[in-house]
């Protein structure tokens, strides 16, 4: 009892450092490095929290995913002014500020975290008693995770607004590209020295990953896991490959590409609208179809969520295609 | 049941003293790759000393194959992570 408090007591401790550091550190590269450590850390903490399904979910897109989103800017940032030396740079470190203006962001903060935690306090009903519904209801959905349940039946409006935010934010990625690049293919994320390790890595890791990221969607029904988790590994093992020059990243003029990046939003789209006109609700199941329905939905998901999250990592096409 | 948590004890105590020594020869040796050589060696003997600590404590045989597949895949990424390490240093990336 004593000892798992202590332990807990170091982990919080561990998290705020990393989060001083991440908040205050100068060079851009380190707050990176200092955000993902605080990513894995807050993972450990969630299981700490018995809430494994947001662990997962933060170890693999809030650490892993994001992080190598920011390192890629901070390369970029990196290139550019090597490149043109003169030529103002975005500034990715943190600007000098008037102390004022801290004090006045601060309050901002602090303000926007007591309404939140005033809201959180005085919800109308406890939280357990929607844990009671979602007890009771889950059996009919054939599912032994509840939070698959809330996310693919009970919610699953939320889940698939979700899926297709990830579209817009990729469509938003490539309308970045000049237009003499539109439909090309995007930097290639090989590395400059060419490096054995990363090659044998390459080659050893992506069947035990896409086998793990696989287990993950499969397992989410009864356990945690599911499509983000399962689909960032799968994205993974693919950027793996890339960066190691074991694959090539595809135009995004590619239809093959596109229907990949869109099928798994537009097959849960489907199936809600089926649901409406077949009279159980927009995004409703029927009876006794609800597990295999939710399963389609996921696997789509699964393959949609891995390549949209590979090609956001790949960034905005960059080489025009050969005509 | 005393003797296997001895065991694990002791196991475990040893890993983390491993971390510890790796831990301070990161923050103590003088150049970028004996400090590698400092995190990659302790590191995962560390790491391996806790798994075989912990091997007694888990199901058999899933979760002990589970402590093993984790350490198997710790070693084969802070190895590739090592070697890229190094080759940059050896190019002369700059590593304060």
């Amino acid at each position: 009892m004593t000892l798992t408090l202590f332990a807990d007591l170091g982990l919080l401790i561990i998290l705020l450092g990393l989060a001083i550091i991440t908040a205050f550190a100068r060079p851009a590269f380190v707050a990176v490095a200092a955000y993902m450590a605080y990513g894995l850390v807050m993972a450990l903490a969630w299981v700490r929290l018995a809430a494994v399904d947001v662990a997962l979910t933060e170890a693999a897109i809030g650490s892993g995913l994001t992080g190598m989103l920011l390192l890629g800017a901070v390369a970029w940032n990196q290139r550019q002014t090597e490149a043109h030396p003169r030529r103002r740079q975005i500034r990715l470190q943190v600007p000098a500020t008037h102390p004022l203006l801290i004090i006045v962001v601060a309050a901002v903060c602090a303000g926007v975290s007591a309404v939140l935690a005033w809201v959180v306090v005085t919800l109308p009903e406890p939280p357990t008693l929607q844990v009671e519904q979602v007890r009771l209801a889950l059996p009919a959905t054939g599912l032994g995770n509840p939070v698959t349940g809330v996310l693919l039946a009970f919610r699953a409006i939320d889940t698939l607004l979700e899926s297709v935010v990830l579209v817009f934010a990729l469509v938003g990625v490539w309308s970045l590209a000049d237009d003499a690049a539109w439909g090309g293919r995007p930097r290639s994320l090989r590395l400059v020295q060419h490096s054995h390790a990363l090659t044998l890595l390459g080659q050893l890791l992506p069947p035990f990953g896409v086998l793990m990221g696989l287990y993950l969607f499969w397992a989410g029904a009864d356990a945690p896991g599911g499509a983000f988790q399962g689909g960032t590994l799968l994205a993974a093992m693919w950027v793996l490959a890339l960066s190691a020059g074991l694959a090539k990243v595809p135009a995004v003029s590619n239809r093959q590409l596109r229907l990949l990046i869109s099928i798994g939003s537009l097959l849960f789209l489907a199936i809600g609208l089926a649901g409406w006109a077949g009279g159980v609700g927009f995004l409703g199941y029927p009876a006794g179809w609800s597990k295999a329905l939710i399963l389609i939905i996921e696997a789509t998901l699964t393959l949609s969520i891995a390549v949209t999250l590979g090609m956001l990592v790949a960034g905005r096409p960059h080489r025009a295609l050969p005509r | 049941m005393l003797f296997t948590d001895l065991y694990t004890y002791s196991l475990v105590g040893l890993g983390a003293l491993f971390f510890c020594t790796g831990t301070i020869g990161l923050l103590r040796f003088p150049d970028s790759l004996s400090r590698l050589h400092a995190l990659t060696k302790a590191d995962n003997l560390g790491l391996g000393l806790v798994v075989i600590g912990l091997l007694p404590q888990t199901h058999w045989p899933l979760g002990a194959m589970k402590l093993i597949a984790v350490w198997l895949l710790a070693v084969l990424a802070s190895t590739t992570v090592g070697q890229m390490v190094g080759e940059a240093i050896r190019r002369g990336v700059p590593f304060r």
